[in-house]
C-alpha cells in the first residue's frame, strides 16, 4: 500500500482548476469574435491529460519511487534480482541473527533470483517463436488471397479480419476447452487409437494459443500490402524472362516488406504482453512477462506496485522502441489499417 | 497447385475457426460431459438466465457498453472537429496523444488507469471501469469521424458563418449532418470494443463488479463450465454480427 493521500487542499484545487477551465471555455466561446473551432477538441483534451498523460506519468512515479513515496532506484535493481527489495527490508540486527544461527540467505528464500529477468528473456523467446511461426504459415496464406486470379480472395480475407477483433479471451477459451483432457482432439486422438494426451498446462500449448490469436495480425497487413501492389511490375518481370520464383524474391517479396514488418510488430508486442493466454493454456505452470506484471499488481500477497510499475515502464519502453522501428520502415503505415 | 494452394488456405482457416464453431456446437450439448454428444438442447442456455452472477455481469456489460458509446461519442466527435480545424503543430500533437491507447499495450493502459485511480484514491468498481472504457474508446471514434470531416468541403463552415450561422448553428446544422454517418460508425465502434474489453477492465474494476469478460476469466481458471460454453457462444455471435456491420459501414463510406 501507498501512504500517499491526497490532501484536502489537493482536491480543492483540483476541482478549483477544473471550474477553472470550464470558466475559460464559456468565457470564450461567449466571445463570439475569438470563437474557433479548436475549442471544441478542449473537453478531450483535458481528458486526454487526466486518463493518458499523468497515468503514463504515474507508470514512471511509481517505477521510480518506494512504497513510501521516496525517490529510488531498487524497482530497477529488483530487476535483475527479485529479491532485492525484501532482502534491503530485512533489519542488520536480524540478519545478524540469522547468519548466527547459520543459515545464510539462500535458506531463508531471499537469496538472488533473477526470475524477472529470466521471464523478460523466456517471453521476448515465446514472442519471436509465434512471430516466425505466424510469418511462416500467414505470409502464404496471404500470397495465396492476394492472387488476382483468386477470385475469392477478398471475401476470405474479411474471416481473417473478424478474429483480429475478437474477443481473444473468448478466443482462448474456445482452444482451452478444445484442448481439455476431455476435449474434442482428445475424444479424436483416442478414437483413433493414440490415447488420451496431456495437451493443456505445457509451453506448447501456449504457443499454440499465441500463434492462433496473433495470427490474423500478420496475414492482414501483409495481403494489404500485396493487394495494392502493381501487378504489372510482376508482369513485367515474367516478360523480361523471370521465372515464378524469381519474380517472387525479387520482385514481390521487397515490395511486400512494409507489410511483413508491420505483421511482424502487431504480432509480437501483443505476444510480449500477454497475460491471460499463458494463464489459461498454461495452468499457472508457464510464466510470461504479462503474468509477472499482473501478479505484482493484483495479487494480493504481494501488491509490488512499483516493481510492477518498474516492470510496465521496461515493457513501454520495449514497446516504443518497435513502434519507432515501424514508422522507419512503414511510414506511411500502408501494412496497418485495422478494419 | 492450385489446388493445393486452397486446402492450405482452408487449413488456416479451419484452425481459425474450429475452436469457435466446437465451443458453439458443445454449447448446445444436453449432456454435461464434453465427450458424448447426448442431444440438441437449450439446457444449458436456459440455466445462463438463472444465474444470477451472470445476469448481473450482463447488465454492467450493456450498461458500461452503450455508457461508454454514449459519452466517448460526443466526445469524440466534438474532439474530432476541434482537432481538425487545428493549425498543423497543435493537431499533430494531438493526434499523437490520441494514439497512445490505441498502440499501447492493453496490460499498460489497465495499469496506469489502475494506478490512477489508486494514487487519486478513487476505489475501483463500476464508474473507474466506465472511465476507463471512455478513455479506450474516444480514440477510435475521432477515427471514425475524421476520414468524413476530410472529406467534406471545408468551406461549407466558413459559408454559413457569411450567411450569418452562429458558430454553434452551423456545427450543429452543417457540420454535424454531414459527418453523421462516420459518427455513428464510431458510436458502434465505441460500444463493440467496450463490450469486447477483456484487460483494460480487468484491472480497472474490483471483483465485486464484474463484467462478462471478466466473469468469464475469473470461470476459466477454475475450469470450464458448460454455462461458460453457453455464454462464450452468445458473446462470439454478438461480437461478429456487430464487426461485420461496423466492417460493413467503413467500407461502404470509403467508396
Amino acid at each position: 500500500m501507498t501512504n500517499f493521500q491526497v490532501p484536502v487542499w489537493g482536491y480543492w484545487m483540483m476541482g478549483l482548476g477544473f471550474a477553472a477551465f470550464i470558466g475559460l471555455l464559456i468565457a470564450y466561446i461567449r466571445k463570439n469574435r475569438g470563437f474557433r473551432r479548436p475549442i471544441f477538441a478542449s473537453p478531450y483534451m483535458l481528458w486526454l491529460v487526466i486518463f493518458t498523460v499523468i497515468p503514463c506519468f504515474l507508470v514512471a512515479y511509481f517505477s521510480f519511487t518506494d512504497p513510501q513515496g521516496n525517490f529510488t532506484l531498487d524497482n530497477f535493481k529488483s530487476f535483475w534480482d527479485s529479491n532485492f527489495n525484501a532482502r534491503k527490508a530485512m533489519s542488520p540486527e536480524d540478519l545478524a541473527l540469522y547468519e548466527s544461527m547459520g543459515l545464510s540467505l539462500d535458506d531463508l528464500g531471499l537469496g538472488r533470483d533473477s526470475i524477472n529477468i529470466d521471464t523478460l528473456v523466456f517471453s521476448l523467446w515465446m514472442a519471436f517463436l509465434c512471430t516466425v511461426i505466424c510469418l511462416l504459415l500467414g505470409y502464404p496464406a496471404a500470397h495465396i488471397m492476394a492472387d488476382r486470379e483468386f477470385k475469392l480472395g477478398p471475401t476470405l480475407v474479411i474471416l481473417f479480419v473478424v478474429p483480429m477483433w475478437m474477443n481473444f479471451l473468448l478466443r482462448t477459451i474456445a482452444l482451452m476447452s478444445l484442448l481439455e483432457d476431455n476435449g474434442l482432439i482428445n475424444n479424436v486422438l483416442e478414437w483413433i487409437g493414440v490415447g488420451r494426451q496431456k495437451l493443456l498446462n505445457n509451453i506448447a500449448a501456449v504457443q499454440a494459443g499465441m500463434v492462433y490469436n496473433f495470427l490474423p495480425f500478420m496475414v492482414f497487413p501483409i495481403y494489404n500490402v500485396l493487394n495494392k501492389m502493381d501487378y504489372k511490375l510482376s508482369e513485367a518481370a515474367m516478360d523480361l524472362g523471370c521465372d515464378k520464383w524469381h519474380v517472387f524474391y525479387k520482385v514481390t517479396l521487397p515490395l511486400s516488406v512494409p507489410g511483413v514488418v508491420s505483421g511482424i510488430t502487431m504480432v509480437f508486442m501483443p505476444a510480449v504482453t500477454t497475460f491471460y493466454i499463458s494463464r489459461l493454456l498454461g495452468g499457472g505452470k508457464v510464466q510470461l512477462f504479462g503474468d509477472l506484471i499482473e501478479a505484482k499488481f493484483l495479487s494480493t500477497s504481494l501488491n509490488e506496485w512499483n516493481v510492477g510499475s518498474a516492470l510496465s515502464l521496461l515493457m513501454m519502453i520495449l514497446i516504443l522502441l518497435s513502434l519507432g522501428l515501424l514508422n522507419k520502415v512503414d511510414p506511411e503505415g500502408e501494412g496497418g489499417g485495422m478494419i | 497447385m492450385k489446388l493445393l494452394k486452397r486446402v492450405y488456405l482452408g487449413l488456416i482457416l479451419f484452425f481459425l475457426y474450429i475452436p469457435i464453431i466446437v465451443l458453439i456446437v458443445q454449447s448446445f450439448n444436453a449432456g454435461k460431459s464434453r465427450a458424448k454428444w447426448e442431444g440438441f438442447s437449450f439446457h444449458w442456455y436456459e440455466e445462463l438466465i438463472h444465474d444470477p452472477n451472470i445476469m448481473n455481469a450482463l447488465v454492467i456489460t450493456l450498461s458500461i457498453a452503450v455508457l461508454a458509446a454514449l459519452f466517448s461519442t460526443i466526445l469524440g466527435t466534438f474532439a474530432a472537429i476541434g482537432i481538425h480545424a487545428m493549425k498543423r503543430r497543435p493537431q499533430n500533437l494531438m493526434l499523437t496523444l490520441n494514439n497512445i491507447p490505441m498502440t499501447m499495450p492493453d496490460i499498460v493502459t489497465g495499469i496506469s488507469l489502475m494506478l490512477l485511480f489508486i494514487f487519486t484514491q478513487v476505489e475501483r468498481g463500476f464508474v473507474t471501469m466506465l472511465l476507463a472504457h471512455i478513455t479506450f474508446d474516444v480514440p477510435y471514434v475521432i477515427l471514425s469521424v475524421m476520414p468524413k470531416l476530410k472529406q467534406m468541403n471545408k468551406h461549407s463552415y466558413e459559408a454559413a458563418l457569411d450567411l450569418g450561422a452562429t458558430p454553434m448553428y452551423a456545427l450543429f446544422h452543417v457540420i454535424l449532418p454531414e459527418v453523421m454517418p462516420g459518427v455513428i460508425t464510431g458510436a458502434m465502434l465505441a460500444f463493440t470494443l467496450s463490450l469486447d474489453d477483456f484487460t483494460i477492465s480487468y484491472f480497472t474494476t474490483n471483483p465485486l463488479v464484474q463484467n462478462l469478460s471478466t466473469l468469464i476469466y475469473s470461470q476459466a481458471r477454475k475450469g470450464i463450465k458448460p454455462t461458460m460454453n453457453a455464454l462464450s457462444a452468445l458473446m462470439f455471435v454478438a461480437l461478429l454480427v456487430l464487426l461485420l456491420v461496423v466492417n460493413r459501414r467503413t467500407k461502404e463510406e470509403d467508396a
